[in-house]
């Protein structure tokens, strides 16, 4: 059992707080409500890809040009988006947060979705550092997880492990 | 029928100051017509995905003309990308299609269908425009009208196909390049020395 509520509006406030200039993301359902809150946010640009796999090399493009991005994919689609993520995060040392969708994820592990199943063996494997953020609570690895990418030139994970909240709950 | 080498060489005297981000058989010929190594990234590693990071870059950097040099295989790898770059409509970002039919790099094999038209798929995509170029002549002579038209812009140029017989042999030593090749454009773009060693090649 989760307690709390993860709200986009705290994770958006802590977004530009750190500067990020363009989210980048194939939506998923349990990030619906932070889309819409990022909607409304006039300092960071929402750069929608077709597939997930787009949207580590986009954000490679964009640091590239001075921009601080972020990427926001589903753990589903972050399989798909191993290549980019071998060649274009890893291979070429990007300092880089993704925000990654943590489908299926409970905490007593008996999850039947292996989309869930295989995120933290997945992250183990690539060598990705990570957090799993569950509540408003454990925002203050948000920032961290910034400080530990730029100063290992890696990409560094934050696994959401709930649902964002919809406004006003 | 366009080769390789005219093809950059045509794009190469109109390119000015613009970033180019390359692919596979374009790298090889690029960089012998290019003289701005700095504003130059050649995709080797992360298949099929140089316009991803030319669109990126052309997003970031609005002002800044990026020239994307991509292939039909690697589009036909990251077909996607056309929908996600028209959405976003970036009008400083021109996309090359070098369109041979074939894997050239992994000895010429026929792609699954060698007859797809990439310009009519980027116009219906959504695509500012498209242009379809089967000579040289006419190339050269439309690419600067081109080059000052809004993007997103895609070049489709019928090339003959040249299937490496004799197995890639540069793929690390492009592989490890490619680090330098991101903090050397970051550099000359924004002015800052300040993307430190990461990844296995730095």
């Amino acid at each position: 059992m989760i307690n709390g509520v993860l709200h986009p509006k705290n994770v958006v406030e802590q977004l530009v707080e750190l500067g990020v200039s363009h989210y980048v993301t194939l939506p998923d359902s349990e990030t619906a409500h932070m889309y819409k809150a990022l909607m409304d946010e006039p300092s960071i640009t929402l750069v929608p890809v077709s597939r997930e796999g787009e949207a580590i090399p986009v954000a490679a493009g964009l640091f590239v040009a001075g921009q601080k991005p972020v990427v926001s994919i589903q753990n589903a689609g972050l399989y798909e988006a191993g290549d980019a993520l071998r060649g274009l995060a890893l291979g070429i040392g990007l300092p880089l947060v993704m925000f990654i969708g943590y489908r299926g994820h409970n905490r007593k592990g008996d999850t039947p979705d292996s989309a869930a199943t295989f995120l933290e063996p997945f992250l183990h494997m690539w060598r990705v550092d990570y957090f799993v953020i569950e509540s408003d609570d454990d925002l203050d690895r948000v920032p961290l997880a910034f400080e530990r990418a730029a100063k290992m030139n890696q990409p560094f994970a934050v696994a959401i492990g709930t649902e964002y909240a919809k406004e006003g709950e | 029928m366009i080769t390789y080498e005219d093809a950059c060489r045509v794009i190469n005297e109109s390119r000015g100051e613009a970033v180019a981000v390359s692919t596979m058989t374009q790298t090889k010929h690029w960089n012998k017509a290019s003289q701005e190594p700095d504003l130059d990234i050649g995709i080797s590693n992360g298949m099929s995905k140089a316009s991803s990071v030319g669109f990126g870059i052309a997003l970031g950097d609005p002002d800044r003309t990026v020239l994307c040099l991509d292939s039909d295989g690697s589009l036909l790898m990251n077909f996607g990308t056309l929908a996600t770059i028209a959405g976003m409509a970036p009008m400083n970002f021109y996309h090359f299609v070098f369109n041979n039919g074939i894997y050239s790099v992994t000895g010429g094999q026929p792609l699954p269908a060698p007859g797809v038209e990439y310009a009519k798929v980027a116009e219906a995509c959504g695509y500012a425009s498209a242009h379809r170029f089967e000579d040289i002549e006419s190339f050269d002579t439309a690419l600067p009208g081109i080059l000052s038209s809004d993007g997103p812009v895609l070049i489709e140029i019928i090339v003959k196909g040249e299937p490496q017989t004799e197995g890639v042999d540069q793929t690390w030593e492009s592989n490890a390049n490619m680090p330098k090749q991101f903090r050397a454009l970051r550099k000359r773009l924004t002015n800052k020395d300040d993307w430190g060693p990461g990844g296995p090649y730095l």
